[in-house]
């Protein structure tokens, strides 16, 4: 049996690494999302770095999955691109039955997970983490799935930097049933800590709701940041010599 | 029906239109011994008469868990129900893997039809010689559905197939009305009542039959003999008794045949003879 058998490419050799994802190229960074009253709140930035590169600064991170759902995703923007042609092949098919019956943020994010974890399985991963949100019937529902194909749901997620930044700002401050303004007020504080500490964070970002009404995304806005703290003043001074 | 020259093959039509191989397996669920099923806003109830070849051998299983939301009943060849029930099965368990949700029981007829009609247009197939009333629930509440061999369905409010379903129907026909709103006791006693109509004067007891339900909040399962004992028991569900001609019958006929007549008036139609 050659390295090309169509069951081997994936496996071994140099030959057939080119046939897999080995590592990400055009990345985003963190995403955020709680629970409120109404619904989900979902963050994220318009950033599409290229290695350290910031390199594009309008990507939308976030879009919207249906009726019931919004997605956001950090990683490999290329292959949330491939994600999102995915949903909406499965979105359309959906609506073809015309019966009544749609797929709520609970079947999407499972459905990913599926796809996210097979992916895994053949050794060529989807290099996404995505966060999942939506209502339906009443029922909010929050969920994130990695590329290893790991999912959960919870009152609050968030991506790559977000988890170690932004989810112990959740834990202390979030509660349950926030009003909306209550809500973007908290996830822009972990957006602007994202982007005073993550090194991949820009400055423009989108925020989208969703409730049983309807989604919105916002358009995109800027944080305003304060420099001037005390400690960003002379930042070598207890270190001649270092920048 | 009889015999002609356009009824060996299924894909031969015949001049007026007809494919005769799907009439035939249709006739092959009428044979069937009789599947009742009827469904109110949030609930459907499923019901059949066993047949058993002998005393000594089990009744056929006829009717079908097919998920905690769904069930079918099944008419003509037990053996095609069976298979048919196995991929029913396997379409529920695959959407309830991919997605954490029950599938929709309008979808899952669909799928059920398209594959009966695969088998009305291949020259070396068979259709299948069973029709199906499936009941279960999705978004919207309960349904019952009906699937042909041809690969037609339809929604039913109630319905009855087998041999002797006519009697069913007539009576389901006088009722269903009332079946929306039914509560759950109501909507079995009309199953039993139903039932009942295609025995034919044999007398009902649940030995002879087997109920099912399957509900919003109540998972599908069949229930159990003593149960459905209960039931014939405490709605008066018993068979009009044999002719007074047999001088068998014992003493009490006396009485039973001056209360039969007032409980013919009182719900049950009259039978063909």
């Amino acid at each position: 049996v050659t390295n090309s058998a169509p069951s081997m490419i994936n496996l071994i050799g140099s030959e057939s690494d080119s046939q897999r994802t080995l590592y990400p190229y055009v990345t985003g960074t963190s995403v955020v999302g709680i629970k409120y009253k109404d619904g989900i709140l979902l963050a994220a930035d318009m950033g599409g770095s290229y290695g350290s590169t910031l390199r594009y600064k309008t990507v939308e991170r976030l879009k919207t999955v249906g009726k019931h759902s919004i997605i956001g995703a950090s990683g490999e923007i290329s292959d949330f691109q491939e994600i999102m042609r995915n949903l909406d092949e499965l979105i359309l098919y959906d609506n073809m039955w015309d019966d009544g019956n749609s797929l709520g943020p609970k079947e999407v994010h499972n459905y990913l997970t599926r796809m996210m974890y097979n992916r895994r399985n053949k050794f060529n991963p989807l290099w996404n983490s995505l966060v999942l949100g939506g209502v339906k019937n009443g029922q909010k529902y929050l969920g994130t799935v990695s590329m290893i194909g790991v999912h959960y749901e919870d009152n609050h997620v968030a991506t790559g930097f977000g988890n170690h930044l932004a989810r112990p700002l959740l834990r202390d401050e979030w509660h349950a049933d926030m009003t909306f303004e209550e809500g973007v007020k908290l996830l822009e504080k972990c957006m602007r800590v994202l982007l005073y500490r993550d090194r991949s964070a820009v400055n423009k970002l989108q925020i989208a709701k969703i409730t049983e009404e309807g989604v919105t995304i916002s358009q995109p806005y800027a944080l305003k940041t304060f420099w001037n703290f005390s400690a960003f003043q002379n930042p070598t001074a207890g270190a001649e010599g270092s920048w | 029906m009889f015999r002609n020259q356009y009824d060996t093959d299924v894909t031969t039509w015949s001049p007026a239109g007809r494919l005769f191989q799907v009439e035939y397996a249709m006739e092959a669920v009428k044979q069937g011994s009789a599947a009742i099923g009827l469904r109110s806003k949030t609930r459907v109830v499923l019901a059949c008469v066993n047949k058993s070849t002998s005393e000594l051998s089990s009744h056929q299983k006829k009717i079908f868990k097919v998920d905690d939301h769904i069930g079918v009943a099944i008419a003509g060849l037990t053996a095609d129900g069976r298979v048919l029930s196995r991929y029913l099965r396997n379409e529920c368990i695959n959407y309830s893997y991919t997605y954490e949700s029950p599938l929709p029981i309008g979808r899952l007829v669909v799928q059920l039809a398209d594959k009966a009609q695969v088998c009305t247009q291949r020259s070396w197939k068979r259709p299948y010689g069973v029709g199906l009333l499936v009941g279960g629930l999705d978004e919207s509440g309960a349904h019952l559905y009906y699937n042909c061999p041809s690969g037609n369905y339809f929604e039913y409010e109630a319905f009855a197939i087998g041999s002797r379903s006519q009697a069913a129907k007539t009576y389901l026909e006088r009722k269903f009305e009332t079946f929306k709103d039914s509560s759950r006791d109501n909507l079995i006693k009309d199953a039993l009542f139903a039932l009942r109509e295609t025995l034919q004067g044999e007398k009902l007891t649940s030995s002879v039959c087997t109920i099912a339900v399957v509900g919003v909040g109540e998972a599908f399962q069949i229930l159990n003999q003593e149960t459905v004992q209960g039931l014939i028991n405490e709605f008066e569900i018993v068979g009009e008794e044999l002719p007074p001609a047999d001088e068998a019958a014992p003493p009490e006929q006396g009485s039973g045949a001056e209360s039969g007549p007032s409980a013919a008036e009182q719900g049950a139609a009259p039978m063909d003879i």
